[in-house]
């Protein structure tokens, strides 16, 4: 990889103010996407993936406040950037997709007044140009009869249609990057193989870079070439996808993965990570997985842990690593045929 | 199902509720203490001209037989002679009726234009100062009583602050009409103003929460696009049902406005005959403020049906 | 909030419920709108209790060799077009108005609340007929309703109760009826009737306390709602009959005299305004203290 990244973010801190105290939502997170890549983030809700995707667009929660680190988007830091040139960067550079599409379009505007939006607004065309745009858009992601449904409300389409009119908004703006919210956790098992396909093609076809959060690991497996994942506001581990599932180094991805049922391998019993995620206002001492973690040591509860890094690409937060590979050493994640 | 539908269904919903205002109105003279048309005629009246106002309102004869007639002459567009004028009710209703739909028009406008653009600062800077000062509003607004506003708008506008405008009456001409109403109109969209501030306040907030906004702003067009095309748009719709839903206060608010501006509207025409003891007159306004009230909220639900491509799907 | 920042947060909004629910008791005094409500009602009540104590006038006492006065140490507001002290009939006035404003929402309150909880609780046929009802009553303007009684009735207090409670049982029927709808496909009703209590005891014993709430919360706005009637037909000289002190008889008669004494209307105005907005506080904070969940 000699390109240089197109997204590098960078010791990210993002809080909520809430009356009984400051919840670190996330606490120091760093990762790049490199062009024409995709890149996934995974964990629970509440590991902080949604945030973190949140401010990338700059488009933070209400009550939610960068408190630090930076973000760097083809070679804008955006953190430091004003108001004016973060929104510049809006659609043209970076753009979204939103889990559940019911909501995320507008009930009283037309499909494809939605999608026209941004070539009118932003790239300046001609009320008809954008029109003609926003069909051609349509047609892209494979809406059949886009004439006639850039017509339609919202409620009017199926489901799987309405994912299909917000990707063809993100891409509405001919964006660098996008960033996907869980985009197909809210549709049918079978609409959402389909989803998948076509962000793949797209992101090949128009060479965009995709950021993908899901807690769904086979989603990711499906799309992404290297992932981190997050827990409690913190990346645990990372690395290219094959190697992460294959050979996981923290036992919160074990955990994850052995959670997966049918994942290429049927398991004969699931395995559930015990416990919840812990409060963020007062997270836990040390290695903050350590309440719910099966290879616990007594060292695991004095300080925090640090990223450590194994090799180029793979980084790993956990002080005992060796013992999650020992463990898939017995019983091998994943199964080849 | 078609626009020309729904109203057609909406209109055939609305007779048992017309049915009933009749019935409601038909009553009226029944509360009379004692003898109504001797209670409404006054003492001074001749044994005889009671009788003979008894028997043209039909007092004598049974309740049914009374409401059968009653509702016989409402449906032919006879509401009754005037007591005081001696001319039928319904012809100065009529005549006077122009002035308050004039008025409520007016204020209707004047109190969107108020409260639009104070509810959507207090929702774009919500927690801030200037949402303090909006919620404030409808706390301190809806206390004050319509009628003293209107005296204190004539106060400093009609008699001091250059004369602006003129303390009475109806003036002649569109623009004279227009001058006139100016006054009396904003005092009641300042009554109605803080209902509507605090429910599209409410819904502004939820709508620039919701996730289609997050997608406006993520397409990187401006604030004001954003709040003029995808905010105000969705929050006016339930504003749209709050004002239907008051628009019996604002209908009522009217009544004693044009009292005090000396309005000669259908309002003023109710209080007048109320001292004139003018009871068919009182009957018939009461009939068509009723009448006016129920075609609003079928005018706000046909608004609502165009303004909200879902409606007519449900 | 987005539902994005609710499942973050989830696990903390979830406790700050239970913490609104933790009680009235510990967090009045730290609900500004509440305590303002209190205050500014308890002035005006308590002035209208000591009325005799704060007050050196009768307030229907003439004197006619001293009318039209400006305020002074003697008649701190001045006086009326008869010689009455202002101050007076402000005070007295408070009385009147507040007393008739309090009573008139005990009425619609009690059939209010009963009606909504057997429309709500029944449906079907008690439903349709309470509805039927109620689309009647709110097809008629407020004030042309009320007014319209009050003339068919008379004037006077009591047929100013009535007619109140002819125009203003609907809101709380439509309130508590929505409140029943939805309460009562709670597991606590759910468990009372395969229990086998009685409708009566469900309804009044189980039902009523959960839903009430939203019904006082109304109530104080009913009252500001009441005294601006109040003061209207006063106003229009359909109210308290003089010379029984009343705000909106104080404003009228005041009005012939607006361009040399704009105080006579002006006092008895910010007064109505004054209760109102204690009122309208009061409201907000119990609306505030008394949301559940």
């Amino acid at each position: 990889m000699t390109r240089e990244p197109l997204v590098k973010v960078r010791d990210l801190r993002v809080e909520f103010q809430l009356a009984r105290g400051t919840v670190h939502a996330v606490d120091g997170v760093s990762f790049d996407v490199e062009p024409g890549e995709a890149f996934g983030l995974v964990g629970e809700s509440g590991s902080g993936k949604t945030v973190t995707l949140r401010a990338l667009v700059g488009l933070l929660p209400r009550g939610a406040k960068l408190t630090g680190g930076t973000i760097e988007i083809d070679g804008v830091d955006v953190t430091a950037a004003d108001e004016d040139t973060q929104r510049h960067l809006r659609g043209t550079t970076v753009s979204m997709i939103f889990q559940e599409p019911m909501t995320a379009l507008n009930p009283v505007m037309r499909v494809g007044d939605q999608i026209a939006e941004e070539p009118l607004v932003r790239l300046g065309m001609s009320r008809s140009a954008a029109r003609a745009r926003a069909i051609e858009l349509m047609a892209l992601v494979g809406i059949p009869d886009p004439r006639r449904r850039a017509q339609a409300y919202p409620h009017e389409l199926s489901g799987g249609l309405r994912q299909r009119v917000m990707i063809a908004i993100a891409l509405s703006g001919d964006p660098k990057l996008v960033l996907c919210d869980e985009p197909t956790t809210a549709l049918d098992v079978t609409i959402q193989d389909q989803i998948l396909k076509l962000l793949r093609k797209l992101q090949h076809e128009l060479d965009v870079s995709l950021v993908f959060v899901s807690h769904d690991l086979a989603v990711i497996a499906q799309t992404c070439r290297r992932l981190a994942v997050m827990y409690a506001g913190q990346v645990v581990e990372s690395g290219a996808v094959e190697q992460v599932f294959r050979e996981p180094r923290h036992p919160y991805t074990l955990g994850l993965l052995r959670a997966v049922p049918d994942f290429e391998v049927v398991r004969e019993r699931l395995a559930s990570i015990p416990g919840s995620p812990p409060d963020l206002a007062a997270p836990p001492a040390g290695c903050r997985f350590h309440p719910r973690c099966r290879f616990v040591q007594e060292d695991c509860l004095a300080i925090p842990v640090e990223l450590e890094r194994l090799d180029a690409g793979r980084e790993v937060r956990c002080l005992h690593h060796d013992q999650t590979a020992a463990d898939v050493e017995r019983e091998p994640v994943i199964v080849d045929a | 199902m078609t626009l020309g539908e729904y109203v057609g269904r909406r209109l055939l919903q609305m007779i048992p509720v017309i049915l009933g205002v009749t019935v409601l109105v038909f009553f009226m003279i029944h509360l009379v203490p004692g003898d109504p048309a001797r209670t409404i005629l006054g003492n001074q009246a001749t044994p005889a001209r009671v009788a003979l106002v008894r028997h043209a309102w039909g007092l004598d004869r049974p309740l049914y037989v009374q409401y059968w007639k009653f509702m016989g002459r409402v449906a032919h567009g006879n509401l009754g002679d005037s007591l005081f004028y001696g001319v039928s009710a319904g012809h100065l209703v009529l005549q006077r009726l122009p002035v308050t739909l004039w008025l409520i028009i007016l204020s209707a406008i004047f109190a969107v234009c108020i409260a639009v653009p104070l509810a959507a600062v207090a929702a774009t800077k919500a927690d801030r100062a200037p949402d303090h000062v909006v919620r404030a509003v409808p706390l301190v607004g809806l206390g004050f009583p319509a009628f003293w506003v209107g005296i204190v708008l004539l106060l400093i506008f009609g008699l001091h602050a250059g004369r602006l405008f003129p303390v009475g009456g109806y003036g002649s001409g569109f623009f004279g009409h227009l001058h006139s109403m100016i006054l009396p109109a904003l005092t009641v969209a300042l009554g109605l103003a803080p209902i509507l501030i605090r429910s599209l306040r409410a819904s502004l907030l939820e709508v620039l929460e919701s996730e289609y906004v997050t997608t406006a702003r993520s397409k990187g067009i401006s604030e004001k696009r954003v709040m003029r095309k995808h905010a105000l748009r969705n929050a006016i719709i339930s504003t749209v049902s709050v004002l239907g839903v008051n628009i019996g206060y604002l209908v009522g608010g009217t009544l004693v406005i044009e009292q005090v501006f000396a309005l000669p509207g259908i309002g003023q025409l109710m209080i007048n005959s109320i001292f004139q003891r003018d009871f068919p007159v009182v009957q018939a306004v009461t009939l068509v403020f009723a009448v006016m009230v129920v075609l609003v909220y079928l005018l706000t639900d046909v608004a609502h049906a165009l303004l909200d491509p879902r409606v007519r799907f449900e | 909030m987005s539902s994005i920042t609710a499942d973050e947060l989830e696990p903390f909004i979830e406790e700050t419920a239970v913490e609104h629910r933790r009680g009235f008791r510990h967090r009045w005094y730290r609900t500004p709108s509440f305590v303002a409500g209190v205050v500014i009602l308890g002035i005006v009540v308590l002035a209208a209790l000591a009325a005799p104590l704060i007050t050196k006038y009768n307030p229907t006492s003439q004197d006619l060799l001293s009318t039209l006065q400006g305020p002074s140490a003697r008649h701190w507001l001045g006086t009326d077009d008869l010689g009455r002290d202002v101050w007076s009939r402000l005070v007295y006035g408070a009385r009147t108005d507040l007393r008739v404003a309090f009573l008139a929402v005990v009425l619609p309150f009690i059939i209010g609340t009963v009606l909504g909880l057997l429309a709500g609780y029944y449906g079907g046929l008690t439903d349709t007929f309470a509805s039927f009802f109620v689309n009647i009553v709110v097809a008629f303007p407020f004030y042309v309703l009320i007014i319209a009684l009050v003339f068919a009735l008379g004037s006077g207090t009591r047929n100013i109760y009535i007619a109140i409670t002819i125009v203003g049982w609907v809101s709380y029927t439509r309130i508590i009826r929505g409140e029943v709808l939805v309460a009562k496909r709670r597991d606590y009703v759910l468990a009372a009737k395969s229990g086998g209590l009685s409708d009566f005891r469900i309804l009044f014993r189980h039902l009523l306390p959960n839903v009430i709430t939203q019904a006082v919360i109304f109530a104080c706005s009913d009252i500001v709602l009441d005294i601006l009637a109040i003061v209207t037909l006063g106003y229009l000289g359909l109210g308290v009959q003089p010379p029984t002190p009343d705000w909106g008889n104080m404003i009228a008669s005041g009005q012939t005299y607006l361009t040399t004494h704009w105080q006579l209307s002006t006092f008895p105005g910010i007064a109505v305004v004054f209760t109102a907005l204690g009122l309208s506080l009061l409201a907000d904070g119990l609306a505030d203290l008394l949301r559940p969940e």
